[in-house]
């Protein structure tokens, strides 16, 4: 079994905490006294019917003023996955929260009310999706049941989104009709769209490849800790020296030749260490501990990647930056931290080149700043080297966050298109 | 030959990013510790520090928030697991607490000190000058830990804001903080109850006998099965009687139900858990009962 971490975007217009209950209840991870307290909330505020968002919205002020206000994390499983959602709040002022879900996210689901069509809110979604290079996409077409199930309404919407789509670059998109209400293509295939010959939202979901979304190709291995033992007991660790890390890239086996940045020596992996014992190889999202066969001196922050394809060592960086704080704005000449892999150091915005409308794509070069939940294209000048990718091959080695040195809130969010 | 598809199971992705928020918390933070309290989500995480720093000992200290009604059989598998790593062991105790008049005893039927820790432990931490803090918290457990980040920032009075929390992206976190302020750190965000369970068996972890079937005399409260124990009021309207129970959860006595099972083995409880319909907390947690938002409200003041 494998974990598929997936984004739900949409309002509660969309059906979209109806389709978020109707998994979790259908594979057995919504409980009774949950349902319970919910149903129990619903008759208080006078509610109808059985608000399923109630689940989700968790703090006392997202239930009080009825919105959700934050990235809800929930979790079910089938036999063969387990799923993690992130369940983001879809209105404009929540483009914050949907990057936030959308970076660790395998597969985004964006709903679609298939009396409305593509709206605006949709293209930003979708626009989110791609900039986050969210591998695969599925548009769930939801309230098929108040079109009468109409082969022409989805295909008109396919249409028209996969000539939106196509200006973006979104990897694997999947259309799904459904009823999030009435379970139809929810579960299991539905007898009301005979037309639809794909597979219900929950197969596409247990079933769709993820293994190789990850970067296998390029080796990059960030440094995070240095362990060495202060005062083994066992005398075969007396000298032990070992690297610490999580694999951001490629494969890793013993006696592999390594290059280690900043230094550029080389050298080759002696050993890859384990509490349970070494390993004959490593591959993201591993935690291991590299040991190498020559002396270097390497610290936290640094990078082992393989001689004939290493990651760019920049300190300009140009990049597609989301601002997150109704704080200060960014502007040029903004200095900011920068935390990039294991690695930290201070930045300075050199330019803002343009603010992009995230509904229209529009480009905005007279632009002089990003506000909260605005995104541009930016300049940094960082104050030591970055061994950065691009954010389109690797999310892990492409992408940082800025964190103001005054109020140490975390304010940015960063995907990097060049370095040089 | 067919090509390697390098698929990973989910426990071990859930045990790679959590050794990753160990170690992260390790190379970031000058004064850590980690919150053992000998319940199962506690011993898995302690169980991720061993591996995240094997060969070398676990950098930080343990520290246990002692109400001083927690069962027997769990403190002794507390200090026997803390002396077998040789870890050093810090117990809060919320009786110092309450004899140093920092809190003030409940009275009545109801009486508790689940409340009273949430002073023990940030006094504690502002002793020790802790500035990060590892807690065993899932975010399935409740739905306002559903919104809490992987590194939940707390300011100088332990509080947390969950309206002004940092954004977590990628594998990136945030670990800056002024004096005095501190951050807690879940590295079991994401794994469910059955995850936890899964886990202690594959690793063949022991548990403290609580968590097996035994027989003991009970009363029964709010549908929750209490202990007979000196430090637990019961009334006379409150009869005792002998039961066959488990727990599924283990926290203080006084707010800690049992639940009727005959699961005898880690084999036995995952079959149990994966048919129940009722949460953890649900089930034997008095102390989440008393309002819709009762953890929020807890969590705000500081609780763990």
């Amino acid at each position: 079994m494998d974990i598929l971490r997936f984004a739900t975007a949409g309002s509660v217009d969309d059906g979209k905490s109806t389709l978020i209950g109707r998994l979790l209840f259908d594979s057995k991870a919504i409980f009774e006294d949950q349902l319970e307290a919910v149903e129990r909330t619903s008759r208080d505020r006078g509610t109808e019917y059985t608000d399923l968002s109630l689940l989700t919205d968790g703090l006392r002020a997202e239930r009080e003023q009825g919105i959700t206000i934050d990235v809800a994390y929930r979790y079910f499983a089938t036999p063969r996955r387990k799923f993690i959602i992130a369940d983001t709040p879809g209105h404009i002022q929540y483009t914050r929260n949907m990057v936030t879900g959308a970076s660790t996210a395998d597969l985004a689901i964006i709903l679609i009310d298939a009396r409305k069509g593509v709206l605006e809110q949709s293209r930003r979604h979708a626009f989110l999706t791609s900039l986050l290079r969210v591998p695969h996409l599925v548009l769930a077409v939801n309230k098929m049941d108040l079109v009468d199930y109409s082969e022409d309404r989805f295909e008109e919407i396919r249409e028209e989104f996969t000539a939106f789509a196509s200006k973006l670059n979104v990897g694997d998109l999947t259309f799904i009709p459904i009823s999030a209400l009435n379970g139809d293509n929810v579960v299991s295939r539905s007898e009301n769209t005979p037309w639809y010959n794909g597979s219900s939202l929950l197969h596409h979901l247990e079933n769709v490849h993820i293994a190789s979304d990850r970067n296998l190709v390029d080796v990059r291995f960030p440094v995070q800790y240095v362990i060495r033992p202060q005062k083994a007991n066992d005398h075969a660790f007396h000298d032990y020296r070992g690297y610490a890390g999580q694999v951001a890239g490629g494969v890793l086996k013993p006696g592999d030749e390594v290059v280690h940045l900043p230094s550029g020596l080389t050298t080759r992996i002696a050993s890859i260490d384990t509490f349970d014992g070494p390993v004959e190889e490593a591959f993201p999202p591993m935690s291991v501990t590299l040991r190498f066969e020559d002396d270097l001196d390497i610290s936290r922050g640094d990078m082992i990647a393989r001689p004939h394809n290493q990651p760019h060592v920049a300190q300009d960086l140009e990049a597609m930056v989301c601002w997150m704080t109704e704080g200060a704005k960014l502007a040029p000449r903004s200095k900011l931290a920068i935390k990039h892999t294991t690695r930290t150091a201070r930045a300075l915005v050199r330019d803002l080149h343009y603010r992009l409308d995230v509904n229209t794509l529009h480009r905005d070069e007279e632009a002089t700043s990003l506000g909260l939940n605005e995104i541009g294209r930016v300049s940094l000048r960082v104050t030591q080297p970055m061994f950065v990718d691009d954010y389109a091959r690797n999310r892990l080695t492409g992408g940082f966050i800025l964190v103001d040195e005054a109020t140490n809130g975390t304010v940015g969010a960063g995907m990097i298109i060049d370095a040089h | 030959m067919l090509q390697r598809d390098y698929t990973t199971s989910q426990l071990d992705v859930l045990e790679a990013e959590a050794i990753h928020i160990m170690r992260e918390v390790a190379a970031e933070f000058e004064r850590p510790c980690l919150l053992f309290s000998g319940g199962k989500d506690s011993i898995v995480m302690l169980r991720i520090a061993e591996k995240a720093f094997w060969p070398a000992a676990i950098p930080f200290p343990l520290m246990h928030v002692d109400t001083g009604h927690n069962f027997d059989e769990v403190i002794d598998f507390r200090d026997r697991r803390a002396r077998e790593l040789g870890v050093r062991l810090i117990v809060a105790s919320v009786q110092d607490s309450i004899d140093a008049g920092r809190v003030v005893e409940e009275t009545g039927r109801r009486a508790s000190r689940n409340r009273l820790q949430t002073t023990t432990l940030l006094d504690a931490i502002e002793e020790h000058e802790f500035d990060a803090v590892f807690g065993g918290a899932r975010r399935d457990e409740e739905k306002a830990r559903a919104k809490e980040r992987v590194f939940s920032f707390r300011d100088d009075f332990g509080q947390w804001d969950p309206k002004n929390q940092r954004p977590e992206l990628w594998n990136l976190y945030n670990a800056r903080i002024r004096k005095g302020e501190h951050i807690r750190v879940f590295p079991l965000s994401n794994w469910t109850e059955l995850d936890v369970w899964d886990y202690i068996r594959r690793e063949g972890i022991e548990i403290p006998s609580i968590y097996f079937t035994h027989t003991r005399k009970v009363f029964e409260r709010d549908g929750m099965l209490l202990p007979d124990s000196d430090v637990v009021q019961r009334g006379d309207d409150e009869p005792l009687f002998e039961a066959v129970v488990r727990y599924r959860t283990v926290g203080d006595m006084t707010c800690t139900g049992a639940v009727q099972s005959t699961a005898a083995t880690v084999e036995e409880i995952i079959e149990e858990i994966a048919a129940t319909r009722i949460t953890e907390r649900g089930a034997t947690r008095a102390d989440d009962r008393s309002s819709e938002a009762a953890m929020e409200d807890r969590k705000r003041e500081g609780y763990f």
